[in-house]
Order: structure tokens, then sequence, then C-alpha cells
């Protein structure tokens, strides 16, 4: 009996997406990382091409942040220096990129000024050779403070810039532009504003192309199940000719998982909850492992436990 | 929703006494403004002004001198297909042909070759349909004779033939029972089209009625239309039906997105 066939037929693919700039390209990476390239969903290689692989951004900050003892034991004392720790997430934990989250620019914490940031941006530059995510610390007025210091500060090494949202994206397409950078298109767990942030980007002169998209991260519960399915929805909308949805896929597994208590909690107050040392990065790498299957093309990670179990994930599947 | 604009049309009196006098300019100002409404094909007619092959590359030609936007080319006879196919730059849409089998025999080949697509009027020898069951047999023995051709389900635009409203009011329900049966054909499906303004023929609102049936036929798989795309009011109702059949994602700014 001949068996049905039942694949899919997509008739676009998502943008293919290159961050980093070696010295050729007018940047001094010595590597690059290039995302997107799909014609079908996440792992069905039978169904179409899937030119580039998922990858991992090391989760890199210039101040250390409120995390449990036990992650930051398993990075190491380099938690303190964000060159330290970009040294060693590269020559350690093999994570193809960075993501320096500038957590220390929040007025509500330290407080860091442009100059500050900036500095860490090209130290950092300085001490590894993979391509950078740059992230904001989420606060709309001092973001676009500190951006577009760390911006011209990494002109020309084509980094990926975070994030623009609806309240914000001027300031963030005008220094991208400027200084050619890639930019994170960021919505609240809410697919209609992710396509109009990407209108939005559009209209004001940037091109798609040079777009990651972000639907916010979730570490559990209704909040993954809602993350996952937008980011699925969103992919198959870009395979069916959704020009505004078919961009890559940015989740921030690291920056979302170590902010919950069932990732952070130890059993002295979560009886029956296994020990936190193993729960923690186990909590990562299953949360990154549901946001590959869902169209994430670059998953942000923070524990080097975590982040090993996903890449042998990753050479396993694709 | 694929847009096929219908006004470079000798039926139009500007065009007709352009293609007579060989007067490029008035067929390069219907080229720009319907690409600026975001056609995706420009359908090139020239009705009786003329007969000769070379005229109709002469109209094509005048479009594509001023933009890149796809032809289609309005016309039924295999002679004139033949000259202005090549001329096209990008692989055009062939609107004609109909479940006549000599005659797809003799065609499919020559679109397969110039990969171009074509719409397929689901009528026959023995003339128009009068209900869906006749329309869909139709266009089974159309998408028969492409995969026999191997030509691509995505190179068809099967046309249900819309009537008008006026003269056979019963008609309008069985082109949309036909169309939404045209879907279940192939996988993917073909694209399903009309001749918009047929509906309207002879009518007194002639807009409301093309935009009201145009929405009901995207409800029944419709994702190409010919039609007045200079008309906004109908492109953005056929946009917003689209969202109402989930077949785009709402943003706030879906119709400046599609103007852009």
């Amino acid at each position: 009996m001949e068996l049905p066939d039942v694949k899919e037929r997509w008739t676009d693919r998502v943008n293919e997406v290159t961050i980093g700039a070696t010295t050729e390209q007018g940047g001094t990476r010595t590597s690059t990382i290039t995302v997107g390239g799909q014609t079908t969903l996440p792992l069905l290689d039978f169904e179409g091409d899937i030119p580039n692989k998922s990858v991992i951004a090391g989760f890199i900050a210039d101040a250390v942040p409120d995390w449990p003892d036990t992650l930051k034991t398993a990075i190491g004392d380099e938690i303190n220096s964000p060159v330290e720790w970009a040294q060693k997430s590269v020559e350690e934990f093999k994570v193809d990129a960075l993501c320096l989250k500038l957590v220390g620019a929040d007025p509500a914490g330290k407080n860091a000024s442009p100059a500050d940031c900036a500095k860490v941006v090209e130290d950092v530059l300085k001490a590894v050779g993979v391509p950078l995510i740059i992230w904001g610390c989420g606060d709309d007025e001092k973001d676009s403070q500190i951006l577009p210091d760390c911006s011209q500060a990494a002109r020309g090494e084509n980094c990926l810039i975070g994030s623009a949202k609806e309240s914000n994206y001027m300031t963030i397409v005008a220094i991208c532009k400027a200084d050619k950078h890639k930019v994170i298109s960021e919505a609240p767990v809410d697919i209609n504003i992710g396509k109009q942030v990407n209108i939005l980007l559009q209209d004001a002169g940037f091109n798609l192309n040079d777009v990651v998209m972000f639907q916010t991260t979730a570490a559990l519960g209704y909040g993954f199940d809602y993350v996952y399915t937008i980011l699925e929805r969103a992919r198959a909308a870009g395979l069916k000719g959704d020009k505004l949805m078919a961009t890559p896929i940015i989740s921030d597994v690291g920056g979302e998982v170590w902010r919950i208590k069932e990732a952070t909690v130890d059993e002295d107050i979560l009886p029956g909850w296994g020990k936190l040392e193993k729960r923690g990065p186990s909590w990562e790498a299953t949360c990154a492992g549901g946001y590959l299957q869902s169209g994430a093309d670059i998953l942000i990670m923070a524990h080097p436990g975590a982040i090993s179990t996903i890449q042998q994930t990753l050479a396993q599947l694709v | 929703m694929i847009f096929i604009g219908e006004r470079i049309n000798a039926g139009f009196k500007d065009v007709k006494a352009a293609i007579q006098n060989r007067d490029a300019d008035v067929i390069k100002e219907w080229a720009a403004k319907q690409t600026n409404a975001k056609a995706t094909y420009l359908d090139v007619n020239m009705g009786t002004a003329s007969n000769k092959p070379e005229d109709l590359c002469w109209m094509i030609e005048c479009v594509q001198d001023e933009c890149d936007t796809l032809i289609s080319i309005d016309n039924n006879r295999p002679l004139m297909l033949k000259e202005a196919m090549p001329v096209c730059k990008k692989p055009p849409l062939i609107n004609s042909l109909t479940a006549d089998e000599t005659k797809l025999d003799e065609m499919l080949p020559l679109i397969a070759e110039h990969k171009a697509s074509f719409i397929g009027l689901v009528m026959d020898e023995s003339g128009s349909p009068k209900d869906s069951a006749k329309r869909v047999e139709n266009a089974g023995r159309i998408v028969a004779k492409i995969m026999e051709h191997d030509i691509g389900p995505d190179q068809l635009f099967l046309d249900p033939i819309i009537m008008p409203l006026k003269y056979m009011q019963e008609q309008a329900k069985e082109i949309m029972d036909a169309a939404s049966q045209f879907r279940l054909f192939t996988d993917p499906p073909c694209h399903i089209v009309g001749g918009l303004s047929n509906v309207s023929n002879g009518t007194k609102y002639k807009k409301l009625i093309n935009r009201i049936f145009a929405t009901m036929l995207v409800a029944n798989g419709l994702d190409a239309v010919i039609c007045d795309v200079m008309d906004e009011t109908l492109v953005n109702a056929i946009l917003t039906a689209e969202l109402v059949m989930n077949k785009s994602i709402y943003a706030d700014s879906y119709i400046d997105a599609f103007r852009r």
C-alpha cells in the first residue's frame, strides 16, 4: 500500500540574518552567525530546507544579575567581570555568540552611565571574537540614553541590538541605521503587536531583512504555552507569505528562567522539588528545548550545564 | 491576495485610442498607477482595437518600460500568445484557457516552457456552466491536464466564471459553491480567481456590489482577483476579508502595510 504524502508545502522562506562582521566585512569579529533561511517548520528537514542551525548566545551582563548561588557558582568568579565572563563563555562554554545585557544601567539598580556601558561593550568586543548582541536594561528612557553610545562603540561590528518596541523604535532604528547594526523587534506576547512593530520598523525605513523578532520569553505554565504558540503561528505565517512575519526569532531563555521560583528556590523552601543545583539547569535546558521546537533561531542561555545539554541536542537533531 | 489590475484594456476608450495611435504614455500611466496601487499583475488586453500580435507585444513592452510588475496577457488565441509570451521579462499569467482539452494540449507545453501561469475558465465547448456541479467537473478536467503536462497547482488560477448579478441572480451562490470545492483538487490548492466587475454589470451600485461579492468570494477561497485596483475601498474590504478568514495576521496598520 502506498503511504499518502502528508508533507506540508510552504511557499516562502524565513529571512536570513547574519550577525557579526569580520575584518573583511568592516568589523573585527573572528566568526559570524547566520540564522533563518528555512523553508519549513523547525526540525522538519524532510519537508524543506533548514540551511542554518539555531545558535546559542551566552548570557553575560555588566553587573551580576540577581541569580541563585548555584548558577553563579556554575559560571564561576568570572561572573564579576563582563570581560572574563565573555571569555569563559566563548572558550569553555563554547557559545556561538554573546548577549550582553546592560542590566547595570537600570535606574533602580547601579544606574551605570552611557559612557560606562559603552566601555563595557568596547572591552567585550576586544576580548572575544564572536558576534555580539547588545541589549538595554529594559527601561525605555534609560535605554535611549545608553544604546546610542553602545551602538557607536560597536560601529561596524554588525551587532544585534535590542530591543525596538512600539514605544521606542525610532531611536533604535536611527542608531542601528547609522552604525549598521541589526535590530530586535519586541512585542509583549502579542502576535498582532509583533507584526505592528515590524510594520513600524519598515515605515521608518528599516529593512526587515535586518530584523530578528522577540515575542518576549516565558519560562513556565500558561506563559510558556502562549509564547510557544505565538512563535509557531508567526513562523507559519511567514512561511505562507506574510513577509512581515518572516523574520528569525530570538528567545531569552536564560534571562527568564532564572527569575522564576521553580528554578531559583531550593528544597528547603520547595520540599520534594529536588536539588536546585540540578533542577535549575534542567529547567533552563527544557525551556530552551521547547523554544527550539517552536521556532527560536537564537537562544540566549546562562547556565553552562544547560548550554551543554542544548548543544548536544542541536548536534543530534539538526 | 493576488490583485490583477484590469485597467489596461481596450474596453476603455483611452486605452483603445492609445493602441490605435501607438501612444505609449497612456499605457505607461496606467501601468504606473496600478503598480502604485499594489497590483501583483497588470492585465493587458487589446480587445477589438487590433488583432495583430505586434500590437499586443508593443503594449507589453510599454508596460515593462514603466515598471517590473508581472504581466497578465489577456488573450486566448494561441498564435497571439506564442508571440507575446517571449516578450515578457518575467513568467506571465495567461488569461485565459478553458476546459477545451485539445486547446489545453496545444497550449500547456508552451506554458510549461515559459514557467507561466494561466487562468483556467471552467467552461467548455458547450459554453458557460449554469451550476456548481458543471463548474467543478470542468475544473477537474483542467486540473487533470496540468498534471499530465507537469504544471504545478500554483501555476493554475481556476476561474469559476462570475456572472452578472442583475441578469442571473441564482448564479452567485453556484459560483461560491464551486470556488469552495476547487480548493480540494490539489495540495497545495491551485489559485482561485474571478473577473470581479462582471458581477455588477448593468447595475446602478457597481462598486458596492463588487465589494460585497469580493468579500463573499474570499470567504470561499478566492485568492486572486481581476479588478479595479484603484478602488481603495474595494481593496481595503478584500484585505479585511482575508483577516476575517485568518489568512493574514492582524496588526493595527494592516492597511498601511499593504500600501507601502
